[in-house]
């Protein structure tokens, strides 16, 4: 929801559509680390997008095509995740 | 139609039968597991057809409630006392995210001291939760608001939960001639469940118990008020649908004899039906005494109670829950509700922990002039 709605336009328990979930820049409350990706190691396995608990990793298609710093907050889970090591967390 | 002796929890179970809901989490508490026991054993015999869930706790119960509600699955539960309490963090959460469940209350006494009887305290925990809740006043109401309670909460302007509230071991315990509705009268009653937003709709994806900030959470708090408000006209309009089939008249509540009354006694559950044999005893003697029942305590019919008292010139309230340090919670209710009318009022506590009162109790009750707890020794208004 971009505009505060009115109560009486809301969703019975404020059901959200996946296209509003944008609307929060989640990535400004960022811890000060921020994910760097070396491509060369990266095997586009994907476990950073299906672990990121937003919606920080941005695919071009089915191939890795970086981070979308607008919702990352930085909490090192891809970097975690990612088997080769290829996500390293660096300070901004 | 067909009149069979049943408890009050067999008679829930009944009505959950002839609902045929698609879940039913539940973990059994005194005094509601007969209701449950009752169900489950229809279950096994192929003649209802639930998902029963065995959870770990009523905490579970009710947060798996809120997921097959909210999956489009027409979902009931049942719990008293201390599951209530347990589960009464989940309970505001299902009337948040407007999950339409059925819940049977068989009333009981919260510890501290533990104990199983009834009164009052479980239904007035979560009293401001947001959750409809409707009393019975014996088992033929337990099983008339059952089959009334789908069509209450699942309704498109309310879509909350709806607690089927009665009292532990005086109903749920006792044999009542009760008349069911043939099966196929409540299945048409109840109609199909739908859901706007099923939330294991793959094809138009969801969040769902989303996160509020100050932005927006006061918001969603006024549609809840709003959508509790809506449920006041429409527990009469369903009453009286189903008094069609069944040819009792349940309501927000039910006055008796209060067009000229002057002392009106108010109150919740099976001691309304204790309450009106002690008025007919004194209509006998020419006495001006009428009693209100309130069935829907929340939403609570605030201006009905007005209208039934127009006449009064004095309210006595009782109260089968304590609010230690406040007035306890009907009075205050009642208090609310005539504020400025100029009736006079007059609150008694009693019946805390399964206590009974007799007819004579409520007889002293009406002839005294002094408030307080009643049937507790030590007092001085003795009953």
């Amino acid at each position: 929801m971009g505009a505060l709605t009115p109560w009486q336009e809301l969703p019975p328990g404020g059901v959200v559509d996946p296209t509003e979930a944008e609307q929060p820049r989640t990535g400004s409350w960022r811890t000060g680390l921020r994910p760097e990706v070396d491509l060369a190691s990266c095997v586009n396995c994907l476990l950073c997008w299906l672990y990121c608990p937003d919606s920080a990793i941005v695919l071009d298609g089915t191939a890795f095509a970086g981070f979308d710093h607008d919702h990352c907050k930085g909490c090192e889970i891809c970097a975690q995740a990612c088997p080769t090591g290829a996500i390293e967390m660096v300070p901004e | 139609m067909t009149l069979e002796l049943l408890t009050g929890g067999e008679a829930v179970a009944h009505a959950m039968r002839q609902i045929d809901p698609d879940v039913v989490p539940v973990y059994p508490i005194t005094p509601q597991t007969p209701i449950i026991q009752g169900f489950a054993k229809f279950v096994a015999d192929g003649r209802a057809h639930a998902e029963l869930v065995n959870v770990e706790s009523e905490h579970s119960a009710m947060s798996a409630a809120i997921g097959a509600a909210l999956a489009g699955a027409r979902t009931m539960t049942a719990t008293s006392s201390q599951g209530l309490a347990l589960m009464a963090e989940v309970v505001y959460i299902a009337a948040s995210m407007r999950a339409p469940i059925v819940m049977a209350l068989g009333n009981r006494a919260l510890s501290g001291p533990i104990n199983i009887h009834c009164d009052h305290s479980d239904s007035m925990l979560i009293r401001d939760s947001g959750v409809i809740q409707l009393f019975a006043e014996n088992a033929q109401e337990a099983y008339d608001l059952t089959v009334m309670a789908p069509r209450i909460a699942e309704h498109p302007d309310v879509l909350l939960p709806v607690l089927v509230c009665l009292d532990g071991f005086t109903i749920t315990h006792s044999s009542e001639p009760v008349e069911l509705l043939p099966d196929e009268v409540v299945k048409r009653f109840v109609g199909e469940y739908h859901v706007s937003h099923p939330v294991l709709d793959a094809a138009h994806p969801s969040t769902q118990g989303p996160f509020a900030m100050p932005d927006y959470y006061y918001e969603f708090r006024r549609a809840q008020a709003a959508a509790i408000e809506a449920a006041l006209p429409l527990v009469d309009g369903v009453a009286a649908e189903l008094a069609a089939d069944s040819g009792r008249a349940l309501g927000v509540l039910e006055t008796y004899f209060v067009e000229d009354a002057e002392q009106v006694v108010v109150s919740l559950g099976s001691t309304a039906g204790t309450v009106k044999d002690v008025v007919d005893e004194f209509r006998r003697n020419g006495d001006r005494v009428g009693a209100v029942k309130i069935c829907s305590y929340r939403p609570f019919p605030a201006v009905a109670l007005r209208e039934a008292l127009a006449e009064a010139v004095k309210a006595v309230v009782l109260d089968r829950a304590d609010s230690p340090g406040g007035a306890p919670p009907l009075l205050a209710e009642v208090s609310a509700a005539l504020y400025g009318t100029g009736v006079e009022l007059r609150g008694h506590v009693y019946g805390l922990g399964g206590r009974d009162l007799h007819p004579p109790d409520v007889s002293v009750l009406l002839e005294t002039a002094q408030p307080g707890y009643v049937g507790v020794r030590g007092e001085p208004c003795p009953v």
